[in-house]
């Protein structure tokens, strides 16, 4: 039971972890209709300027002075890239992005060398929050879940509650009306899109140090942001938030499983031998695969609802 | 493109068969002709992708499962014939490898093809990471890391062909490579091809007039598939070696960059893309620790400036040759050349300069253009710094002056830009 | 049009070839390993090894009849494929000897490529250096007269590691976790094998196999291993799944020992830190505070030279392959490969650590190796013998046993076929 609660915080807080990383992706693609290829690129991005800022003037100012200059990095990609791109249609502007990891990771290598930096956790942060049968919960992964739940919070205040949210939630549905009210409708786009590249940086700040910091660390994350933004529903935040933690627990939970397909036939009475046709995938354990399960999850879905989990829209 | 064989299409196909049959005659040297032979196995695998991004409007980022996958079945089949188990000739093992693929087409087909658009990209991204994961986890047929060897030449000579000798090789993927080019622009022609067009350019106009978009995607995808499994055998042939690098994402980001800077709204921009693809990793590399960074930066060039890749730029000429007016062009286009010569020099001084200043372990010493200079000097930075900015002037300067001609001329000749094309 | 194309593309492309300046008595080894790309700065440190000890051959009489070592870098971007089109490009310009160690699945590609050949091509002949390639298989199954391997195999690290706990008995739960993929695999298999021949009354108390680079967070395993009550750690893994594997344990508060193949690669220690202290031990065959250290001018001399952060001296083997190899021309007299790879077979030599012999039977040298534990330098509080630091960092290794050379060896399923 404790073995379970254990694993149980361990999902949710990797869950939330992904979560922060997927919000932007999903805020950016549901309000200007951009899949941003290089979303991971900036959680790594963000990753690094924290490192560099906590090297210079700690982690705390980090937190803050990382994800605004990532943000502006990505409100310049926008007017000077993706708003380039705009005319050509979604497809062009998702193969900007695309451009754009392969430039950002290259740009990475060069500034900060090709192999990890060591961004530490502060020592404020290090250490266990509590113990569980022996096992410790480390403090950072409790505070990486209280950002992530922060900025849920946060996101939902202002799109809903400001002035500024209320002008994106309508230029996104009717630009020219808006426009015509004398707001910048562009200039809402180049925002939107340099906050949903600061929540990726954000999640940098946070994840770097709990994982590890190297220029790999956006090719690893990448896939798994779009299959949560797939399985959610694309567009959709809340969708977003339940495949997050789906995600997070199915693969923590799944390491713990030493299940195999052979033990399922076997109990149907049918044995699994090497002779078996295609007895190796048969024997594949549950806890071996757990890492791809998102995949599959992925697949599945498409499969029985490909709308996603909380999509409205076909196709 | 028209319909029937005009004298126009027979003088480019011919001369795309005299070219792939006389590359080897008048370039030679063993390492240009293994360029060459990656360069006729790439122009298969970037035609066949173009039948998804460029004819049926699918962005796939997983491209290479396919043709990785045929790769590993030829391989398998080619031992099989090698043990003597099956008697199978060895250059027709492409049929092989493109039904694997076609297999493996059909059955991820019919998962990711149900959507469109960017979902499609990103479940296109969820399967290739899928297939490579598993790639490795069953070394029993993929052969783990160390992949899957063969020897082409274990199945004896057919008609004096023992595929030994690399030039044979090239031949064989030349053949292919035109038997390919031939099959995939006729399936352009046929009501696939067609109705492939309708779907990509209005999903929901194809729906009413009653054709099922999801079945033609599906349909669409599959071919393509074939034809990537064609070239994944052929790579097989040519490297007697399989491994999970021929599944994964990497080179399924190639075939994506291939095939867009050559221009997917065209048939031939793969051709032309698959070329520079391959000297740009074959033969840039031997030059420049920094070629993933000009790659990377012409294909966001491409994507912002030429989204109709260097097909378009080319195609777009020929209405003003024919209309004897290059002329009036030619001044400006000359000018612009100059000025990107410049910013060029420029950048690759400073991309240069950077590479050698960030690796710590290099001498700071270098030579570039036959200068020799100290990478950590200010006067270099400067210099190449100057020369990059100058360049860029020029550039927005004479790009202003391309787009005046080009708009004087074609006011001339009454008619746009050409727009998309099959 | 493409013919155009295809021409300026190829004409292009015949000049690059490195037709570098280099007279009769030059013998040039061509380096293909990762030189751009995610895995650049492993190829370039490699390469800078090997260019420091050409240096010292050269300065002490060469190889053979005074004949110059030289070393051409081809970037093989860690693609068997890219690997075999540079393979060409070697023997367009007459170079007769390769070496290169990142990645099995290069290794074997060019081993393959290599024997096919030599045997299409007799009198042309290409040996193979392979100074850091480790999958058995190469002396085994896949073994070639043209191959020879300066590194002990995992299998080999294996025996040592089991050897070494032969008479330890506080190590009684053992848990494995490996990659999934080839070498993982045998890691596993191999260490269920020989702690089952040698330590019956251990348990293993797990055997985990997760997918290769796909694991974003290991502190569900942690929990597992610690649930397990395992008391040691073997793991094969390499890369991130090290580095997230050790600090996940750091966090979850696991204090068992991990024996592992690459805890001291390069680029591990820098994102380690202090999780590694005391936790993580590697089998090697050398570690800068090695005692005696007959390599430290060496490794001065490459830290003066080289003195970036992330690089560091860490390839003994480096050393003792191209010291062998101007030996091995000195005794064919002659720079022939044929004649070379003859000589070098069975050779006996007396390398820094050590006696050591390129066995006969399969081209595996055989070498002494050593089990160390990272600490924190003697400057940063550490052990007094921890005097260096890894990668210019804080932390250094600590040795817990010297496994001589006979310890390490297994047999082989070699059948060599010579020319």
């Amino acid at each position: 039971m404790d073995f379970v609660l254990v694993q149980l915080l361990n999902g949710i807080s990797y869950g939330l972890l992904l979560f922060m990383l997927a919000s932007g992706l999903t805020l950016v693609f549901s309000l200007m209709g951009v899949l941003n290829f290089a979303h991971a690129s900036f959680y790594m991005l963000g990753a690094y300027f924290a490192y560099q800022a906590s090297v210079l003037v700690g982690f705390w100012p980090a937190l803050v002075i990382a994800p605004l200059a990532a943000a502006g990095l990505g409100m310049l990609v926008e007017r000077f890239g993706l708003r380039r791109a705009h005319p050509h249609g979604h497809v062009a502007e998702l193969l900007f992005t695309f451009g754009l990891a392969y430039l950002v990771e290259e740009a990475v290598h060069l500034i900060w060398g090709r192999s990890a930096v060591n961004y530490k956790i502060p020592p404020e942060l290090d250490g266990p929050l509590f113990s569980i049968m022996g096992t410790q919960f480390p403090v950072y992964r409790g505070f990486m879940a209280l950002i992530a739940v922060a900025m849920l919070v946060s996101i939902w205040l202002v799109l809903t509650r400001t002035r500024i949210g209320l002008v994106i939630t309508a230029a996104l549905t009717h630009p020219g009306t808006v426009e015509a009210l004398g707001h910048n409708v562009p200039r809402v786009f180049m925002l939107v899109f340099g906050g949903g590249v600061g929540l990726a940086a954000l999640a940098g700040v946070v994840g770097g140090n709990a994982f590890v910091t190297d220029p790999g660390m956006a090719a690893a994350l990448g896939p798994i942001i779009f299959v949560i933004v797939v399985t959610g529903g694309m567009g959709s935040l809340a969708g977003a938030f339940y495949a997050s933690l789906i995600i997070g627990c199915l693969v923590t939970f799944s390491v713990a499983l030493d299940w195999r397909l052979a033990d399922l036939f076997a109990r149907f009475g049918l044995a699994v031998t090497p002779q078996t046709p295609l007895a190796t995938l048969w024997n594949i354990k549950l806890s071996q695969a757990a890492p791809t399960l998102p995949y599959l999850l992925m697949v599945l879905m498409l499969i029985l609802r490909p709308r996603g989990l909380m999509g409205t829209r076909e196709g | 493109m028209g319909v029937p064989m005009t004298r126009g299409r027979w003088a480019t196909w011919g001369g795309a068969a005299l070219a792939l049959a006389l590359a080897p005659q008048v370039i030679s040297g063993g390492f240009a002709l293994t360029l060459m032979t990656q360069m006729a196995i790439m122009i298969i695998f970037a035609l066949s992708y173009n039948m998804l991004l460029g004819q049926g409007g699918m962005l796939s980022f997983g491209h290479a499962v396919y043709s990785g996958l045929g790769a590993y079945f030829a391989v398998h089949a080619l031992n099989l014939v090698a043990k003597g188990a099956i008697g199978y000739p060895v250059s027709l093992l492409p049929l092989v490898g493109g039904l694997a693929g076609a297999l493996f087409g059909a059955l991820f087909g019919w998962v990711s093809t149900r959507r469109a658009g960017t979902t499609f990209a990103m479940i296109s991204l969820g399967i290739v990471e899928l297939v490579y994961a598993m790639v490795l986890m069953l070394p029993g047929f993929f052969g783990g890391e160390g992949g899957i060897s063969t020897n082409r030449t274990a199945g004896g000579a057919h008609l004096g062909v023992t595929l030994g000798p690399a030039i044979q090789v090239y031949y064989l993927a030349a053949a292919w490579c035109f038997a390919s080019m031939i099959a995939m622009f006729a399936l352009t022609q046929t009501p696939l091809g067609r109705m492939a067009n309708a779907v990509r350019d209005n999903p929901e106009r194809a729906e009413f007039v009653g054709y099922d978009t999801q079945h033609v995607r599906f349909l669409q995808f599959v071919l393509s598939a074939f034809f990537a499994g064609v070239s994944g055998a052929l790579s097989c042939i040519n490297y007697e070696i399989v491994t999970a690098e021929n599944v994964s994402a990497v080179r399924s980001g190639g075939v994506l960059v291939a095939a867009f800077i050559g221009g997917t709204p065209f048939f031939f921009g793969p051709v032309i893309g698959a070329i520079v693809y391959v000297f740009f990793v074959g033969a840039l590399s031997g030059f420049s620790q920094a070629w993933l960074l000009y790659l990377g930066l012409f294909f966001v060039v491409m994507v912002l400036y030429a989204p109709g890749g260097i097909a378009s730029l080319i195609a777009m000429q020929f209405p003003v040759i024919r209309s004897g007016r290059l002329r009036e062009l030619l001044p400006s286009y000359l000018a612009a050349a100059g000025a990107a010569a410049v910013a060029i020099l420029g950048l690759v001084g400073v991309v240069e300069m950077i590479y050698r200043v960030s690796d710590a372990s290099l001498s700071p010493q270098m030579t570039l253009f036959g200068l020799t200079f100290h990478a950590r000097a200010a006067a270099p930075w400067i210099g190449f710094g100057l020369t990059l900015a100058a360049g860029l002037a020029l550039l927005r300067g004479a790009s202003r002056r391309v787009s005046a001609r080009w708009r004087a001329v074609q006011a001339v000749l009454g008619g746009a830009a050409p727009g998309r094309r099959a | 049009m493409s013919t155009r194309f295809v021409r300026a593309a190829l004409l292009a492309a015949t000049c690059v070839l490195p037709f570098t300046a280099h007279s009769a008595d030059t013998v040039r080894i061509a380096y293909i390993d990762p030189l751009s790309g995610a895995f650049a700065n492993v190829g370039e440190s490699g390469l800078h090894h090997f260019q420091l000890m050409a240096e010292e051959i050269n300065a002490h009489g060469g190889l053979y009849q005074g004949s110059k070592l030289e070393i051409v870098p081809f970037d093989d971007k860690t693609s068997p494929q890219e690997a075999l089109n540079q393979l060409k490009r070697v023997i367009d310009a007459g170079i007769r000897y390769i070496s290169q160690g990142n990645g099995s699945s290069v290794a074997a590609a060019l081993v393959d490529a290599v024997n096919r050949y030599n045997e299409r091509n007799p009198g042309k002949e290409i040996v193979y250096l392979n100074y850091a390639a480790v999958d058995p298989v190469l002396t085994n199954e896949k073994c070639s007269f043209w191959h020879f391997r300066f590194d002990a195999n995992s299998d080999m690290k294996m025996e040592a590691l089991t050897n070494w706990m032969l008479p330890n008995k506080n190590i009684k739960k053992v848990y494995l976790i490996n990659q999934d993929y080839s070498f993982g695999q045998s890691v596993a298999k191999m260490a269920r094998e020989l702690l089952a021949k040698k330590r019956p009354d251990v348990q293993i108390v797990g055997d985990d196999l997760h997918p290769l680079g796909q694991v974003k967070d290991f502190a569900p395993y942690v929990a597992k291993i610690k649930q397990s009550g395992a008391d040691a750690v073997i793991t094969g893994n390499w890369g991130n799944d090290i580095t997230l594997l050790i600090k996940a344990a750091k966090d979850g508060g696991l204090t068992a020992p991990f024996f592992t193949y690459y805890g001291g690669g390069l680029g591990v220690m820098p994102a380690l830190g202090d999780a590694a202290v005391g936790r993580v031990k590697q089998v090697t065959e050398y570690h800068t505070n090695i005692q005696p250290n007959k390599s430290l001018a060496f490794a001065e001399e490459y830290w003066k030279k080289f003195p970036a952060k992330g690089d560091d001296f860490y390839y003994l083997r480096v050393r003792t392959m191209l010291q062998m190899f101007a030996e091995a021309t000195k005794k064919a007299k002659s720079v022939e490969p044929k004649a070379v790879a003859y000589a070098l077979e069975g050779m006996n030599f007396a390398s820094d650590t050590g006696g050591v012999v390129m066995r006969k039977d399969d081209h595996q040298l055989v070498q002494p190796l050593y089990l160390s534990t990272i600490y924190r330098v003697a400057a940063k509080g550490g052990p007094a013998e921890v005097k260096y630091g890894v990668e210019g960092t804080d932390y250094g290794f600590k040795t817990d046993a010297r496994i001589e050379a006979k310890d390490t060896a297994l047999p082989t399923t070699c059948k060599m076929a010579r020319p």
